[in-house]
């Protein structure tokens, strides 16, 4: 039967009715794989911003002779292939590799430091330029205050906190959507390590497309959920708070 | 001003969760084994009879033997028999225990330009796809599906067809292939497993079946403990003698797809 584009045109719309029955039915595996999609890219964000946001803030204030370089390359790690990373942290969890006594591979945590390292740069290098901007304005004041360093970075990140949210949320974007690396590290193991992204690759591969369209959806729906709530938690847009 | 917190709470949560304790064992199993859906019936039988879950690592022939030699699987199940009988050479797995087989279909446009249709082997059916230049995808990824399709080329003496321009490797997994396979209207070798289970068959049918050289053979391999003192021999000895058993028998035998009886058994005792 030949249908001139209207098939798959057909397949995105039975995608929505897909994801909308999914989510009305409240589908036991669906919320076990986006509780999981959650946890990890969620903790991925929170180890990524701990240690990413004081790096882009340290970079700023001081002054040492690999600065410029050290920031190019931290730069250039924003384009990290996932699936480069994927196959390093395979190797290095790897039974046969230095860490795999731990037993780390096939599980969550494993997702979690590849998403780590994914995220990483992205947060550093956004909040080093966040924060560089904010830096030439106090410059002079934090000097003149007498401020430590620690008491400098402290008061640049929490002036700066809500750019520095972007930062973290363009993180959370990178992770959530993410399957090269969380494929090899995790292993897609049904009920254990599958994510929204590796059933979507799962799916497709077995051409049920449209079901793969309506998991799709959820992840669009659950990122746009999670902005959405951290902004309404945070204040952002609202006319009092800038 | 709370919500940070709240996620670092939330977070640590996450991460702290609790270890499972559960008896388990990890098996890295083909594509075209979780594709047939077979799985879905075996794993949960599995799981009452011997209170073991199987997670499966579903990967490709190659990724699954590597996963083997590496001591990251406690098992395989795989179906490429040079490349079994060079990891059990190697040292890799302690032995190699036949349990099922399927076979491997040609599947093509529905209008069968080539005309395989009515082709007396396999050998012959891969020649006249040749002499039309039709369109054909091939796996392309060292897989034991790809092996399979290689030799057969070499039988039908079209080794060199790699360099044919309407020989194109897609370099992805069965599904991703017979997507590919779809969407350029070409033909193409698939499990038959997989071709049932396919969602997305568009204009293509399966055109060739039934030459005995299609069979393909599924073999278990426990991963060498000498090598891998962590691999979870017991368990994986149990589950050896669950897949060879009468339970097992009877579910791989009456395993249909629209109808259609997919498996084999033929493990011996």
């Amino acid at each position: 039967m030949k249908c001139w584009g209207f098939c798959r045109m057909n397949e995105i719309t039975q995608g929505l009715y897909e994801a909308a029955r999914l989510i009305f039915s409240l589908d036991s595996d669906l919320l076990e794989i986006v509780g999981l999609s959650l946890r990890v890219t969620l903790t991925a964000v929170v180890i990524a911003s701990a240690i990413g946001l004081p790096l882009g803030a340290w970079l700023v204030i001081n002054r040492f002779r690999f600065r410029r370089a050290t920031i190019a390359v931290m730069n250039a790690l924003m384009g990290l292939p996932p699936v480069v990373v994927g196959l390093l942290v395979y190797m290095l969890l790897s039974r046969s590799g230095p860490f795999g006594v731990l037993d780390l591979l096939f599980t969550p945590t494993a997702m979690i430091i590849a998403q780590v390292i994914i995220i990483l740069p992205l947060i550093a290098s956004i909040s080093h330029q966040t924060i560089r901007d904010l830096w030439a304005e106090y410059h002079d004041l934090l000097i003149s205050l007498g401020a430590s360093r620690r008491q400098r970075i402290m008061a640049l990140l929490w002036d700066g906190r809500r750019a520095l949210l972007t930062a973290m949320l363009a993180g959370f974007g990178r992770g959530i959507g993410e399957v090269g690396a969380i494929m090899i590290v995790g292993g897609n193991i049904d009920h254990s390590t599958r994510v929204l992204t590796t059933a979507i690759s799962l799916e497709t591969g077995k051409g049920n497309f449209a079901f793969a369209m309506g998991l799709g959806f959820v992840l669009i729906g659950l990122a746009v959920a999670v902005n959405l709530l951290i902004h309404t938690l945070s204040r952002t847009e609202r006319a009092s708070v800038w | 001003m709370n919500w940070k917190s709240c996620l670092l709470a939330l977070a640590a949560s996450f991460t702290l969760a609790l270890p499972v304790f559960a008896k388990d064992i990890k098996l890295a199993v083909t594509t075209s084994f979780h594709n047939s859906g077979l799985s879905d019936v075996l794993l949960p039988a599995i799981k009452e009879d011997l209170d073991l879950t199987v997670k499966l690592l579903v990967v490709g022939t190659g990724q699954a033997l590597r996963l083997g030699q590496a001591g990251d699987v406690d098992a395989i199940l795989v179906h490429s028999r040079q490349a079994e009988e060079a990891f059990l050479a190697a040292g890799y797995g302690t032995h190699r225990r036949e349990i099922m087989y399927n076979d491997f279909v040609l599947i093509g446009p529905k209008d069968d330009p080539a005309g395989i249709q009515h082709a007396a082997n396999a050998t012959e059916a891969l020649q006249k796809i040749a002499q039309s230049k039709q369109k054909f995808v091939s796996r392309g990824d060292d897989s034991g599906t790809h092996k399979k399709e290689r030799a057969l080329w070499k039988a039908a003496d079209l080794a060199d067809v790699s360099g044919q321009s309407w020989y194109r490797a897609a370099g992805a997994g069965m599904g991703a292939t017979l997507n590919t396979a779809s969407g350029m209207n070409a033909y193409v070798m698939a499990d038959r497993a997989s071709w049932l289970n396919f969602g997305n068959k568009g204009d293509l049918a399966l055109l060739f079946a039934g030459d005995p050289v299609l069979f393909n053979q599924y073999a278990f391999i426990p991963v060498n403990p000498e090598l891998h003192p962590h691999v979870k021999t017991a368990l994986v000895e149990k589950l050896e003698n669950w897949l060879t058993g009468a339970h097992a028998e009877q579910l791989i035998s009456s395993y249909k797809i629209n109808g259609e009886l997919l498996f084999t058994f033929n493990a011996k005792p």
